[in-house]
Formats: structure tokens, sequence, C-alpha cells
């Protein structure tokens, strides 16, 4: 063995133990039998997994995937244009990066929690609302889709940013002047050129997206107040409430091999471009 | 037909400098015209203000007799050939071309590229994305490019440039058959005086945001206005406010018959087709000649006799 390879021997231990081990726990839970009071027994069964063929199931599946994809839908209309916003600021580009990045500075839940405090029947929105007289009883903004859907696009739309914001900072500036000498106004530049050659930071963000949303567990439980069952949920109800060790893990690894399968369609996205 | 261009005592002004400082100029239709000057003397930003990607601070552009101060870009029938070329490096040769066609609606957008492509010589490259070509390769589809839209003019940002030297030679000739060929108005941006020179039919010499002289190569050349256009387009020796070309010098070992001075050989450079004599006065300035290689043989500290015809005497005014 090189020096090199023993000097990274300590990391492929810690990556082996850290990543390697828990997934294979949760594998091997996923194809065992529930035990009465939780934890798991003896026979192997697959009887997890054809579970998760149950329409009930089968619709938080697809509600997670439904919900995930408007999110990331959403944060994409938004995100571009405040990258690009961000991107030809010139020297106040930091300064907006920073705003974007602020967020970060507070803990997710706390953050996830205000939103409670703004869309509640007797938070910011509905008393503004009604001391300006536009409504007459408050409007039901919270535990429901829309609350959840508001509370990952604001927790999650950096995650687009950024990625998008690099892929257009580094863009030739001569392009979209080249675009505008041969003819095309504006809109056309942007959807021709810009649009075109922002699409790896534009796949980024949407996987950076994408693959938080589905798993979303805070987010659902707080703002969806019960009712918005996602993924998530589902897997802390299975390990709580429910007992059902197996079942949570089989539900977890769903979850994984949707998130793997998009990070590898993604990579080999990247690859092409290299290619080109 | 009035000009194709007009610049009216345009200004361009940024924070702290003086890009462009009272520019007129008139170009005629179908001719090959030059700016050239040092870096900074303003000629990029001239171009970007006849493209329409900067607005002047004060002055007037006009395009083929319409005042186009309040045009962008895209409204404007010129087309710019970049330095760095700009090519969209996710469409195609072909689909580059193309570009400006289909933002037309040219009903034979394709067929006109792949005319265009042939042209410059490329089509067996239409399918290749820029990346996969060389430097020369994509200035030719830059070329292909602006051309196929048949500008009212076109701007060249120093595009012989990026290419190495043998190439740059060939591009030159290329360049200006290309100008005949098409009868569009090209107007060149470029430090080189080399270039300035031989490709021009007219030739603006452009120095700290003004224009210093702007005539033919030949009498830019031969008849400068100022010492800066005499010095930028080739070396000059100076007796006071006369000045002579090297290459009008005489090298001889007896005195001439016209003034002569008596000088000294300090070094010898040989060109090929050239010998550069270096020699010094006997009243200490020194003066460099230039003498058609295998017509003379001089040594290093030998005595020489310099002179020169009135003819070639340039006086500025």
């Amino acid at each position: 063995m090189t020096l090199r390879s023993w000097s990274l021997l300590p990391v492929r231990l810690v990556a082996t133990v850290l990543l390697g081990a828990p997934l294979g726990i949760v594998l091997v839970y996923s194809l065992l039998t529930r035990g009465d009071y939780g934890g798991v027994e003896f026979p192997w069964t697959a009887e997890s997994f054809t579970r998760l063929l149950d329409p009930l199931y089968l619709g938080i599946l697809w509600r997670s995937l439904w919900i995930a994809t408007s999110a990331t839908v959403i944060c994409a209309l938004a995100g571009f244009p405040l990258a690009l916003f961000i991107a030809r600021s010139g020297r106040w580009r930091n300064l907006w990066l920073q705003l974007v990045l602020l967020p970060f500075w507070t803990s997710f839940l706390v953050r996830t929690y205000a939103w409670i405090f703004i869309l509640r029947d007797t938070g910011l929105v509905n008393t503004t609302l009604l001391s300006l007289g536009l409504i007459h009883k408050p409007l039901p903004l919270l535990y429901n889709d829309g609350a959840v859907l508001a509370g990952l696009v604001y927790n999650y739309l950096p995650f687009f940013v950024l990625p998008l914001y690099a892929t257009l900072e580094r863009l030739d500036g001569a392009l979209p002047e080249a675009a505008a000498d041969l003819g095309a106004p504006p809109w056309r530049t942007l959807w021709r050129v810009t649009l075109p050659l922002s699409k790896p930071g534009i796949v980024a963000g949407s996987v950076l997206v994408f693959v938080p949303c589905l798993g979303a567990y805070l987010t659902p439980d707080l703002l969806g107040g019960g009712k918005t069952v996602m993924l998530g949920n589902l897997v802390q109800n299975q390990f709580t409430s429910a007992r059902d060790w197996p079942f949570g893990a089989a539900v977890s690894m769903v979850v994984l091999l949707v998130s793997a399968l998009l990070l590898a369609a993604f990579l080999r996205h990247r690859t092409a471009q290299e290619l080109l | 037909m009035g000009p194709v261009l007009e610049l009216r005592k345009v200004v361009k002004d940024y924070p702290g400098h003086r890009a462009v400082d009272g520019i007129s100029l008139s170009l005629e239709r179908g001719r090959f015209y030059s700016l050239v000057g040092p870096s900074g003397c303003g000629k990029t930003t001239t171009l970007r203000l006849v493209g329409g990607f900067e607005k002047p601070t004060s002055g007037e552009v006009w395009l083929d007799g319409v005042m186009v101060n309040a045009l962008p870009p895209h409204q404007r029938d010129v087309s710019t050939v970049f330095q760095s070329y700009a090519l969209f490096p996710h469409l195609s040769a072909l689909e580059n071309v193309a570009f400006g066609l289909r933002e037309r609606r040219v009903p034979d957008a394709v067929k006109r590229a792949q005319d265009a492509l042939a042209r410059v010589h490329l089509s067996t490259k239409a399918a290749s994305k820029p990346a996969q070509l060389s430097g020369g390769e994509r200035q030719r589809v830059a070329l292909a490019r602006s051309l196929v839209l048949e500008p009212k003019l076109l701007l060249l940002d120093e595009p012989l440039a990026a290419l190495d030297p043998n190439l740059r030679g060939q591009m030159r000739a290329e360049l200006k058959a290309l100008q005949r060929s098409t009868g569009i108005t090209f107007l060149f941006i470029t430090h080189d005086r080399e270039e300035a020179l031989s490709m021009s039919d007219e030739l603006a010499v452009m120095n700290a945001g003004r224009i210093e002289q702007m005539a033919a190569p030949e009498s830019a050349y031969l008849q400068p206005v100022s010492r800066f256009v005499a010095g930028f387009l080739g070396p000059v020796n100076w007796f006071g406010d006369i000045g002579v070309r090297p290459e009008r010098i005489r090298l001889t070992t007896v005195p001439g018959e016209e003034a002569s001075l008596q000088a000294t050989v300090d070094s010898l450079l040989f060109f090929g087709n050239s010998i550069q004599v270096h020699v010094r006065l006997n009243d200490g300035p020194r003066v460099s000649a230039e003498i058609p290689a295998g017509s003379q043989v001089f040594r290093e500290g030998e005595s020489v006799w310099l002179s020169w015809s009135r003819a070639d005497e340039m006086r500025l005014p």
C-alpha cells in the first residue's frame, strides 16, 4: 500500500462506518419482521415492501412526489429571476448573496415556526387583511398543502439560487451582447442563450431542492398540521407510534432509491456537459 | 447616398475618466476602414457606441441617415465580430450562423447559413460545436454569422488578435477579399499598425479618446499630422520638427550630394529581407536606418555618411 492510500484509510473507515453501516442497518431492518413492541425480529420477509403497494401508501408516495415537484418548480420560477438579478447586479452582488444566505444564520425549526405566526388565523397575513377590511373572517392559510409548500419553498429557495447563480456568474458577458447584436430582443436572448446555458445550474438547483423536499418531515409536520402526510412523516410515524420499524425502514429505502435515481440522472447530465 | 455611419462630436464618460473625447467621423459605403490606436485609446468604446452596447454621454450616432442614439443593439442594422468571437457554445456552427436569420424569420435560414459557411470554407464543420473548432475556424464562424445578415456596417473588434502569426497574415488577405466581394462597409478595430496599414482603404489613428488623423494609409504614413501618428504608424528619426523614416535613409561610405551627416555604426540587426543599422551622429543623437539586405556591407564602428532626399522629409503642420 502506498503512503497515499494509508493516509486515506481513516477517511475510508469513517465513510464506511458512518455512511455504509446505518444504510446497511436500515436495509436489514426493512427486510425483517416487526416486533410486538417495536424493534425487529426474524424471519426475513419482503412484506414491508409489498405493503407499500397498498393504495393508501401509494397515495402518500404520489403526494410527496407531487409536493416536492411543485416546490421545485416554484423554486425554479422564483429562483431564476432572482439568480439572474444577483449575477447582474455588479458591486451589489455580494450584498444580495448575503441576504439570500441570511436565513441560514437561524435554525430551520425556528424559521418554520415563524411561518405559523405568519399564516395562522391570528397571524400577520390574516390580521393585516382583516384590519384593511379586505376579508371578514380569517382565511384558512395554515395546516394545508399550501402552507407546506410555502414552508418548503421558503426553506429551500437558497439551494436553488446558489448553484444557478454560480452558473450565471460564469457566463461570458459577450454572449447576450452577441445575441442582441444579431437582432434578438432581450426576452429572446434570455430564451435562446441565457436559459439553455444555465441548464447545469438549473439541474443542480432542482436536485438540491427536490431531494430534501421529497423526504421532508418537519415542514409538513408543523405547517401541515398532521393532515398533510408526506413520506417523511410516514417514516417517523412507523418508528414511533405505529412501532413498525421494518415498514418505516422500507419507506426510507424507497425515498433513498428515488433520490439516488435522480442523482444518477443528474451526474450523467454533468458528464455529458463536460464532454461537449 | 449619404454616409453609412456618421459620428458627430461623440463623447463617452465613465466614472473618473473620458474614454471617447469628441469623435466625429463619416464612413462611406463599401469601403474598408480601420480604427487604430494603442490599448486604452477608446477604439473599442467607439465600436461599442456604434453597436449600441454603450450610450454616448453626448454627441450623435447616425446610421444610414438615421440618428440611432436611443436604439438598442437588436434594432441596429450593424453586426459585430467580437474579439472573443462570442459564439454560442450550446449551438452548432450552422445554428450559430442561422441565429440572426431565425430572429428575422428568414424562411430559408438553414440554406442561407449553409451558403455562408461555404463562403468561409467551413461546410464540413457545420455540425461541430464551437469547442470542437480551432481558433481560426471559430473566427470564420463568427464572420459568417455576421455577414449572412448583410448588415449595412460590419464592426470587427480586433478579430485577428487571438490567432497565431501565420494564420493572422492569411486572414488579413481573406478579410479584405470578403469585404470586396460582399461590398459591406467594414470598420476594423486594431492596435496593430501593420494590419491597419495593409488592409484599409482609410484609417483613423486614435489617441487618448480622439482621432488624430483620418486618411488613406499611404498619406497617414507619409504625411502624418502629429508626432504621435508618425510614431504609431512606424519608426521615425526626428531632426527637430522634421521626421525621416528609417527606410528612407541612405547610408554611404562617402559624402552624398544632398545634405549629409557623418555618423558611426553602432549595431547591425539582420531581418532577412532588410538590415536595421543603428548609427550615432558625430554630435551625439542616434539614428536608425533600414537598408535592403545584401545591398552593402557595413561593420560596427565603421564611419558612414547618411543622407535622404527632401521629398522624404515629414514636416509636422
